[in-house]
């Protein structure tokens, strides 16, 4: 047990990633994703928990786990069946909900250039909020090493299956949710994410970017269907932008 | 509603933002300026993505003491400044998190 802690440990150190085998860029992915997939566990839960008492199928909440594998998605999606919104109310918000998604798939763009089109293809399905910060870390400590597909895989698996595994078990469980959503778990996923950003701010447009996005995100939480994120996230883009343009590129 | 359309038309749209960039990959040039902007994204998200999980508690702002997550955050942001270690900072917030709930 303490040997598995320490190789973890060292995984996580180690600074050359040239050196691993698939198998192990496999187990690295997964284990920087642990955090996120905590944190993502009780809203599986309740996510299936909400689909139980608003009598969807079991069918139809696994198979939207399944096939969509969204979480904010999924959960805007049921709000609005269960406000009895017309289909392409909800094809729709839905859609500009995942188009945060679309600047993760934009900024990798750089890095997948060689990869087979399959390859890319399935891929882009797992990308998540999670797997796409564990893969920009990656990017932002080892940028041009070997082996990223196996890592992003490896992310993709572990948080592909937890997320089916908990829409089930909350399906399951029903209205006996355990408190499992009041033990605030979700905080694991706010402090792998500032141990992902922090290390990537270097320039001052970076922070400039960070702080912009941090009161904007702030100040518009109130926006419907998420819509303050994508403008947050927008807005301090041109803020890191218009920075760096201004001191030149650092 | 056929929920398996919605569940196919969700898909679509789900899958679509997140696959077409990366199948452009490669066969497109951006322009210099969008691959600029392209570059400030993961800062960008992440961040706002952190301050509504640690800021907006139970759909209000909440700046207090008594927001545990936001404290973790804080302390996390500064175990990350000093080591710039993922895996120091994720056990140093949780860490912090615990105590709070557990002895506070």
């Amino acid at each position: 047990m303490h040997n598995l802690v320490y190789n973890c440990v060292l995984a996580l150190n180690d600074p050359e990633p040239s050196m691993h085998t698939p198998a192990k860029q496999l187990w690295l992915g997964a284990l920087e994703t642990l955090p996120l997939v905590v944190a993502a566990f009780p809203f599986g839960i309740v996510f299936g928990a909400m689909a139980n008492t608003m009598e969807l199928g079991l069918a139809v909440t696994v198979g939207m786990s399944a096939i969509v594998f969204a979480g904010a998605s999924q959960f805007i999606a049921l709000t609005l069946l269960a406000g009895a919104a017309a289909l392409p109310v909800i094809v729709m918000t839905v859609f500009i909900v995942n188009l945060r998604q679309m600047l993760y798939s934009a900024n990798l763009m750089h890095h997948v250039g060689y990869w087979p089109q399959w390859q890319r293809a399935v891929l882009a399905f797992f990308l998540t909020d999670e797997t796409f910060a564990v893969v920009s870390d990656r990017l932002n400590r080892h940028p041009g090493a070997p082996g990223l597909r196996w890592f992003y895989l490896g992310s993709a698996i572990f948080m592909y299956s937890f997320w089916q595994l908990s829409t089930a078990l909350g399906y399951a469980l029903g209205g006996q949710i355990p408190g499992l959503s009041d033990w605030g778990l979700d905080v694991a996923m706010v402090v792998a994410f500032v141990g992902i950003v922090v290390p990537a701010l270097r320039a001052h447009a970076d922070w400039a970017c960070a702080a912009v996005a941090l009161v904007s995100a702030v100040l518009t939480h109130d926006w419907p269907h998420q819509t303050g994120l994508l403008f947050s996230s927008l807005l301090a883009v041109a803020a890191g932008m218009l920075i760096s343009r201004r001191r030149g590129h650092e | 509603m056929n929920e398996w359309l919605l569940i196919a038309l969700m898909a679509a749209v789900t899958y679509l933002p997140r696959y077409l960039p990366l199948a452009l990959a490669g066969k497109v040039r951006l322009p210099p300026i969008l691959e600029l902007g392209l570059d400030f994204v993961p800062i960008a998200v992440l961040t706002a993505i952190i301050g509504q999980s640690a800021l907006i508690r139970d759909g209000a702002l909440d700046m207090s003491l008594g927001n545990y997550h936001a404290i973790a955050a804080l302390v996390a942001f500064l175990v990350a400044l000093v080591t710039r270690h993922l895996f120091i900072t994720i056990v140093a917030g949780l860490a912090c998190f615990t105590l709070l709930k557990v002895f506070v």
